[in-house]
């Protein structure tokens, strides 16, 4: 199992997070920017796994942490997604930059 | 041969991830999004984190992309060519990520981190049950009902905002 | 009953009666003329009460009328009051700079009182019948309770600078006196005018309190007088030291603070708004413009006459604005048409007498005379004047027209207005026993023993005085006779509660003259035991009987003689009838070149100077601001992707440079 340096995985998460800062960045419809989010939360999940396993195998802090962002990134799914349904309802559009009444 | 496994898991990974972010449709997207939990997953069960791959399976594939792909089709997106961003701002973004990410693994890769323990130890049920669920030291009683009713409040968040309002229509 | 701690009720119901029909008198518009003379009518009694208690009750000390502090409140403590040891045998003490409420009653201000409240109360009664039908009824009964409240409050001060703001109510009230026509566009100059002229004047005024309180350290009457007359005190001798332009500053002071008296009693050059004034309602104008108003300037220097006696300079200015204010005014009220302007000419005349009077007078015991007989011609004036524009106002409210040439042959058609206007001529012209005579005869008295060039002019004014007055008199009830238009809607000459003032007053202008005035009233406090001079009254008396003469010659027939005589004076006749170009030369100073020279000036530079750097300021932050308005986009993505490279530079920062 350990054959596999530690750095490797850490790559793939570092890699993963800034995917989806990319597409954070880049993406203008709001729900695929929900899914950047998800890809940047799930690298850090990644990451949880990979200090626990290697470092402190017999702890589960780790472990637990990804539990709880799993949970946490439900709940903010859902609301993102509710929050979303209503800005479509009165904007009819989910395009970011459509919605810029911030600036009052 | 695990080792071929954990680098096909990781190449998909970083493939179906950087197509959700490139894609132009947006259907596809999500299903580009689904293939890269999938392979979070497959990298957690390669860990032997088997449990924490079936949370990964249940909430995110079973839930949350369902979740979206529903919120697509509540905002007649499906169909949809997704719009995109100038290319200077494309750039500027590709870079700012670059240099973001250059920096990142440059201090993973400096830090000195401490001995590897090799413990091929798996994760009981019981073990995670009883930690999550005690209260003396250690346990995670209090995170798991803080979280209990974060869930709690989502949920009637989200209905309150996403019901219709008569004055609004 | 002690009715002295209860005086402050005088200042009170006047208070509330105006806020009690301003606020609710639309509804109750009949309702609130009668508060407001009842409410009148208990200060009246409150005052006549309080007059008995103050001469007949309370014990003199060392045979001088006691000041009386009814009531005291401190209200801004600018200096702590710090009594020194004995200087010498002076208890000035120093400091006790502050401004307070007090109710200060002396000889001269139970005096006002009465005069205030009777006056007042007269007037009322007359509104209930000469503004009967009025559209804005309450508004005007809330006014004229609004104007006694500030008069009494105005003569009851106790302090300099309270006497200064019930000051400038009493303009304000004036002012909405004057305009109460609003419709009317000349009603609204006038009171525009008035307003701007007594202010101009009220800056000297508020300039001059500034000046004593400085010097005396106090803003209180009584310190002030105590400092002020003290010999070698400290505070005289720093305050009359030589200080601008020649003068000492006790000389600015008392000079200044005359401007702002000159300004309210209409001396001359400041009297330009008292005969447009006249455009107030009839009753208002005499209220306010003959009795009470106008004679606060003169009650403010009797106020510190012990002050101005010791600066001399200023007294005798006192004295001649006093002089050519009575012979100016005399003159012009001669050839005016305008029967309210002829009266608003006499008061000016007549308050004349009482400044000159103030000026000529002396301080210790019979030297007072002066004083005395100012305070009287006072007293007298607001009886016979107030009688006067009441009757004018009667036969105005008969005629529909301020104009003489309107009038004439009234007096059968209004036997009991004829009666009293001639009573009050005779009065103002100095025929005895009325109570004209006496008052004039003492300030000509007065006048002899100290100036004989006064004496002269103010004998010669009284000559005038007698004529216009008949010219007045003869010009509306004689000369020809009446034919009215609107014969039928008048059967009486007025409703009793006109005739009523009418005759009240007329009867106080035949007693009035019998109280021996002197008595009370001195600049020390004490009594003075005035001799009766036969000749100088003869002469006093022969003079007004000369103009009555030269009236009745005139003017009892319809005759051209009068046109013959103006039109032989020719240019004098003309100066006189333009007000000898008064106003045109105040229009000229204040249009064509205050207005020319330094308004334009000032506007150019507030606009192009001022405005401009305003506007460049503006400019420039505006550029700015649209310049970095687009960071502002409210675009969530904009913001992420700031934020993001900010995070990204944060770690560059964190990770390279300050690890």
């Amino acid at each position: 199992m350990t054959e596999i340096p530690y750095t490797h995985i850490l790559f793939v998460s570092t890699a993963l997070f800034f995917i989806g800062a990319f597409g954070f960045l880049t993406r203008r419809n709001a729900i695929t920017m929900l899914m950047a989010v998800e890809l940047m939360l799930n690298s850090v999940n990644i990451n949880y796994v990979v200090f626990n396993k290697y470092f402190y195998a017999d702890k589960l802090e780790g472990f637990f942490f990804s539990i709880f962002i799993i949970t946490i990134a439900a709940a903010e799914a859902a609301v993102a997604i509710a929050i979303i349904i209503n800005i479509y309802r009165k904007f009819k559009s989910i395009d970011a930059n459509e919605i810029d009444s911030l600036k009052f | 041969m695990s080792q071929f496994f954990f680098y096909l898991i990781a190449i998909m990974l970083l493939v179906f991830g950087v197509l959700t972010v490139t894609t132009r449709k947006i259907f596809r997207s999500a299903i580009y999004l689904l293939f890269t939990l999938i392979n979070v997953a497959a990298l957690f069960f390669y860990l032997q984190y088997e449990f924490l791959a079936a949370v990964q399976i249940v909430v995110y594939v079973g839930g949350i992309v369902v979740l979206i792909l529903f919120s697509l089709f509540l905002t007649h997106q499906v169909q949809s060519e997704l719009p995109n961003y100038s290319r200077g701002r494309i750039i500027f973004s590709a870079l700012a990520v670059f240099i973001g990410f250059a920096l990142a693994f440059t201090v993973i890769y400096q830090n000195s981190f401490p001995e590897v323990k090799n413990t091929n130890s798996e994760i009981t049920m019981s073990a995670i049950g009883t930690q999550l669920l005690n209260y003396g030291e250690g346990g995670y009683i209090l995170p798991f009902e803080a979280v209990s009713v974060l869930l709690l409040a989502a949920m009637i968040g989200a209905i309150a905002i996403a019901l219709k309002t008569k004055t609004n229509d | 009953m002690n009715i002295f701690p209860y005086i402050s009720l005088v200042l009170i119901i006047p208070l509330t009666v105006f806020l009690v029909t301003g606020i609710f008198g639309k509804r109750f518009q009949q309702l609130s003329g009668i508060l407001g003379t009842l409410g009148l009518f208990a200060a009246a009694c409150i005052s006549y009460l309080c007059a008995y208690q103050y001469f007949f009750e309370t014990e003199k000390i060392n045979a001088v009328y006691q000041t009386i502090i009814s009531f005291k409140h401190t209200w801004l403590q600018f200096t702590v009051a710090n009594i020194l040891p004995l200087q010498g045998g002076v208890p000035e003490g120093r400091g006790g700079l502050s401004i307070d409420f007090t109710i200060m009653l002396d000889p001269i201000s139970v005096m006002m009182l009465v005069v205030i409240t009777t006056v007042s109360l007269m007037v009322h009664i007359y509104s209930l019948g000469y503004m009967h039908g009025e559209e804005r009824y309450a508004t005007y009964f809330s006014f004229l309770s609004l104007f006694t409240f500030s008069m009494l409050g105005l003569v009851l001060a106790g302090n300099i600078f309270q006497l200064y703001m019930f000051w400038e109510l009493v303009g304000v009230s004036s002012f909405l006196l004057i305009g109460y026509y609003f419709d009317k566009p000349s009603a609204v100059a006038a009171a525009k005018k008035a307003f701007i002229v007594t202010r101009f004047a009220d800056l000297g005024f508020l300039a001059g309190i500034l000046l004593l309180s400085y010097y005396a350290e106090s803003l209180d009457f009584q310190t002030i007088i105590l400092r002020m007359t003290t010999e070698n005190s400290s505070f005289i001798t720093s305050a009359s030291s030589p200080s601008f332009i020649g003068a000492s500053a006790i000389t600015w002071a008392l000079t200044l603070i005359f401007i702002g008296g000159a300004g309210k009693s209409a001396m001359f050059p400041l009297h330009i708004w008292l005969p447009d004034a006249m455009e107030g309602p009839t009753p208002v104008s005499a209220l306010i413009h003959a009795a009470t108003m106008v004679v606060a300037g003169v009650f403010l220097v009797a106020r510190l006459f012990p002050v101005f006696h010791n600066v001399p300079v200023t007294l005798e200015i006192v004295s001649y604005v006093g002089i050519f204010s009575a012979f100016f005014a005399a003159v012009i009220a001669c050839t005016q048409t305008d029967i309210k302007r002829v009266l608003a000419y006499s008061t000016m005349s007549q308050i004349g007498y009482m400044m000159f009077a103030l000026g000529v007078s002396g301080f210790k015991g019979n030297e007072g005379e002066g004083f005395s007989a100012s305070m009287f011609h006072l007293f007298t004036h607001a009886m016979f004047k107030a009688l006067l524009f009441l009757a004018a106002g009667a036969v105005i409210h008969y005629v529909h027209s301020n104009e003489m040439k309107d009038m004439g042959g009234l007096r059968k058609k209004m036997p009991v207005t004829n009666a009293v206007f001639l009573i009050a001529c005779l009065a103002i012209s100095g025929v005895p026993p009325l109570s004209g005579f006496f008052s004039k005869e003492e300030i000509l008295t007065a006048a002899f023993n100290h100036n004989i060039i006064i004496y002269i002019f103010g004998l010669l004014t009284a000559c005038l005085t007698a004529f216009y007055m008949f010219r007045l008199y003869l010009s509306i009830f004689w000369n020809k006779t009446f034919e009215s238009h609107h014969h039928a809607e008048h059967k009486s000459e007025a409703p009793f509660s006109m005739l009523f003032p009418l005759i009240f007053l007329a009867i106080a202008t035949i007693v009035v003259g019998f109280i021996p005035f002197t008595h009370f009233i001195s600049p020390d406090g004490t009594s003075i035991e005035t001799e009766f001079h036969f000749n100088l009254a003869t002469i006093a008396v022969s003079a007004g009987l000369l103009g009555i003469a030269i009236a009745l010659f005139l003017y009892t027939k319809q005759n051209v003689r009068a046109e013959n005589i103006s039109r032989s004076l020719g240019g004098i006749y003309q100066s006189a009838y333009k007000k000898f170009y008064v106003d045109e030369v105040y229009l000229f100073i204040t249009k064509d070149i205050i207005f020319n020279l330094i308004s334009r000036p000032a506007a150019w530079i507030d606009k192009n100077m001022v405005d401009g750097l305003m506007k460049l300021i503006a400019g420039v932050s505006e550029m700015f601001s649209e310049a970095i308005k687009p960071i502002q986009s409210g675009k969530i993505a904009d913001y992420v992707m700031w934020f993001f490279a900010g995070v990204i530079l944060l770690s560059v920062f964190a990770v390279y440079i300050f690890s």
